[in-house]
């Protein structure tokens, strides 16, 4: 039943192949994921939904580069990524990969601006990053100004409230203009009107910039939104079905 | 980038990390004072010491020393002239000096050093060590009229430390037979009034008999090495006439010296707690020298010399161990002078080198010249080289056990990263979630370390510079609050604690402190970049 989304004549924007993930505790060996195919389209945007311990945020993980299958493939626009050096890996995460987590994950260090340019910092050495700071400060700013934090942009996360600091993670996830994003239960945390806020946004990015994305989520009214819909259960894909 | 901006973030908000640096900042700050205090006393040994040593030092082995001293100058020249800029001859024996202090006899084992006042000063820095500003000039071994220093010259005070010296010279030497002629005059006067002696008159008149100044001639001339303190004057000594025979011709002690000497002034004062010198005898005081007389076996003499002036090196060994006397006066008294061709004998030349001369190689060249086995020929440096050596040790071992601190100080870091790492596991996660790279995490506590280690070390720099350029004035402080004396006078004879600060000495102790910061953030820093990005996302 998988078979439509399986194999289609153009590469997938994000592909898994039969990935497999075991986590060790002693002499107990945990199956998260048992052999996952999935498959997300160019411009597509599927919800991942299942149980606590169905092995969804695995499987983002997975995707995301965070972490490397004990089995199968992973593939990014038809490329392999799984195995790929460590640098590499670091690097496709910096340029392709966009994430956004539950619990929004900013640096309390640094202000909302600053925490929306990371990744740019990280990807450019000191002398690159004096040459075109200014252009990256004048992104950040304006995305920050498009989520509605145009007056938030020297708080530090403590000082936002859970929906501004998950817009600033989304628009620090979005600075580097990546290919897919990834999002683990957005809207865990937050209330549900700030939830509905963020999620809408996301729909907006994948509707009117055609930005691909997997959420993932336990909540089935959230994954509604979503275009299509997979459901895990016990590391495996148990549906997968256009959302309504 | 984001690594520069991280460690400056987290060098503002973790003042924690700082406490960790203030052991390297103290660290460092103790060696530089340690390093610059040391430096600075071992540079003024070596001053005093080669001060009074001249750059090569050319002996016999022999206590009667060399015949002919200017031909053998004339061979040194000829050996090794363009290098050498001055010569002059020496005649060093051991010897008791004893002097009277009131009515007791202190003895002191010295040496006995005839130098030729014309040319010693032209090789070492004896001159500038006397306490008669004329003598400094010129060195005169004639008694002065006056005008000793009060004031320390080589490191001026405020007031006056030596307020003894004031009257020092003739004006002390005519005061001084003035009171003893009072003194017996009223003894003599008591006695005959007394009728027969009583026994306190008797120990007035055998203290007023053994009394130099008092009474110049005494006709004991033999006396037995062992007891120098018993007034003895060898023959040739001028003033035979004894005390109860008038006739002939008496010295006048109030108008006439003995040959004059210059004794080291450790032999003759001490330093009291507040830092005064107080004199046991004064320039213008007569005092008697047993020295061995040249041949074998040397038998001992003893002559009546007048203290002319003080020798001050500030090496207390020097200055408590040397009497000079002119070379002449040594040579003829202890039978240095050939009889026949009037020629006369040396223990050693002392030669002072042109500047930049090599030391090593004259004394090379000179040993080619003249036999080991008759001839010692060394530099200042071999002869003090025990010494200077284990300054050298001690200041090595001191900086071992310094730098242990700032090790240790590093074990502060270490735990302290450990800590940072661990509360910062999450942030970790995401910049790797973001794509930073292992090199990247490490990179940013190995920063972390450095900035530390530069904060800390420059913190030690200030800090250290600051004490060691205020030294003195911290040192009055601390008397002024404590009221004890934290820097003896009285033990050291400096009055100022020397300092040097060696910019070599002060960039390798910032250089290591700096290493060790960045060596204690390395574990840190690795396992940080180790950390497995998912496990460092779900850390709480």
């Amino acid at each position: 039943m998988n078979e439509p989304l399986l194999r289609t004549d153009t590469a997938a924007m994000l592909e898994t192949r039969q990935v497999l993930k075991r986590y060790k505790s002693g002499s107990t060996t945990l199956e998260v994921l048992r052999g996952v195919d999935f498959r997300l389209p160019q411009g597509g945007f599927t919800a991942v939904v299942g149980q606590s311990g169905s092995g969804k945020s695995t499987l983002l993980h997975l995707m995301g580069l965070l972490d490397a299958p004990d089995g199968g493939e992973v593939l990014l626009e038809g490329r392999r990524i799984d195995n790929l050096s460590a640098v590499e890996r670091d690097r496709l995460r910096n340029t392709a990969i966009g994430m956004v987590f539950q619990a929004y994950h900013l640096l309390p260090e640094l202000t909302a601006v600053e925490n929306v340019l990371t990744p740019l910092l990280i990807r450019h050495s000191i002398w690159n990053w004096f040459t075109r700071r200014r252009q990256a400060r004048l992104e950040a700013e304006e995305l920050l100004d498009r989520f509605g934090l145009a007056g938030r942009l020297h708080h530090r996360p403590r000082q936002l409230s859970g929906g501004e600091m998950q817009r600033v993670a989304i628009a620090r996830a979005l600075i580097t203009q990546p290919r897919v994003l990834l999002a683990d239960e957005p809207t865990g945390n937050l209330d549900e009107e700030s939830g509905a806020g963020i999620i809408e946004a996301l729909d907006e990015l994948n509707r009117d910039r055609g930005l691909s994305i997997v959420l993932v989520t336990h909540d089935a009214g959230i994954a509604r939104q979503a275009r299509s819909i997979v459901r895990l259960t016990a590391g495996r894909v148990e549906t997968v079905a256009p959302a309504a | 980038m984001y690594k520069l901006l991280l460690c400056w973030r987290y060098l503002r908000t973790r003042w924690i990390a700082l406490a960790s640096v203030i052991s390297v900042t103290l660290g460092v700050a103790t060696m530089i004072v340690v390093n610059a205090v040391m430096a600075g006393f071992a540079n003024e040994m070596q001053t005093r010491i080669h001060g009074i040593l001249s750059d090569l030092v050319f002996e016999s082995h022999s206590l009667s020393g060399f015949q002919d001293p200017v031909w053998h100058m004339e061979e040194i020249e000829r050996a090794a002239g363009d290098q050498i800029a001055g010569m002059t001859p020496t005649v060093a024996v051991p010897a008791m000096l004893s002097f009277q202090v009131r009515n007791q006899w202190v003895t002191r084992q010295v040496m006995f050093i005839g130098i030729d006042p014309a040319t010693h000063a032209q090789v070492s820095d004896f001159g500038q060590y006397l306490q008669h500003p004329a003598n400094r000039q010129q060195l005169s071994f004639d008694l002065r009229e006056g005008g000793y220093d009060t004031i320390d010259s080589q490191s001026p005070t405020e007031t006056p430390t030596r307020p003894a010296l004031e009257h020092a010279g003739w004006p002390h030497r005519r005061m001084r037979v003035e009171r003893e002629r009072l003194w017996k005059e009223r003894m003599e006067a008591q006695a005959d009034q007394a009728g027969p002696t009583r026994p306190v008159d008797q120990q007035v008149e055998a203290v007023l008999a053994a009394t130099p100044a008092d009474e110049p001639a005494n006709n004991n001339s033999e006396t037995a090495p062992t007891e120098p303190a018993t007034p003895a004057l060898p023959p040739q000594n001028p003033f035979q006439a004894a005390r109860p025979e008038p006739q002939g011709r008496t010295m006048d002690p109030a108008r006439e010296q003995f040959t004059g000497i210059v004794p080291g002034i450790g032999l003759a004062s001490f330093r009291n707690r507040e830092g005064i010198d107080q004199f046991l005898t004064l320039p213008g005081d007569d005092v008697k020298i047993t020295f061995p007389t040249a041949g074998t076996p040397p038998k001992a003499v003893s002559d009546t010399f007048t203290i002319v002036d003080f020798y001050e090196s500030k090496m207390s060994e020097y200055d408590s161990n040397f009497v000079f006397v002119p070379i002449n006066a040594l040579q003829r008294m202890r039978g240095m002078i050939d009889p026949q061709t009037g020629i006369p004998s040396v223990n050693s030349i002392q030669i002072r080198l042109k500047p930049g001369a090599n030391l090593n190689e004259v004394r090379d060249k000179l040993r080619q010249v003249f036999p080991a086995d008759l001839y010692a020929i060394a530099t200042w440096r071999d002869k003090q080289g025990p010494l200077l050596s284990a300054v050298d040790m001690e200041m090595a071992v001191l900086n071992i056990l310094l730098f242990l601190i700032i090790a240790v100080a590093g074990f502060g870091i270490l735990a302290i990263f450990f800590m940072i790492v661990v509360e910062k596991t999450r942030d970790i996660g995401i910049l790797k979630a973001l794509g930073a790279t292992a090199a990247g995490i490490a990179g940013i506590f190995l920063g972390y370390g450095l900035f530390l280690g530069l904060v800390g070390a420059g913190a030690g720099l200030a800090l250290g510079l600051g004490i060691t350029w205020n030294i003195n004035q911290i040192r009055q402080a601390v008397e002024w609050c404590t009221g004890a004396r934290v820097f003896d006078p009285s033990i050291y004879y400096f009055f100022q604690i020397p300092t040097i600060v060696n910019p070599a000495t002060v960039g390798w102790i910032i250089v290591g402190a700096v290493l060790i910061a960045i060596g204690s953030s390395v574990l840190p820093a690795v396992r940080a970049a180790r950390l497995h990005a998912v496990e460092a996302l779900r850390h709480e």
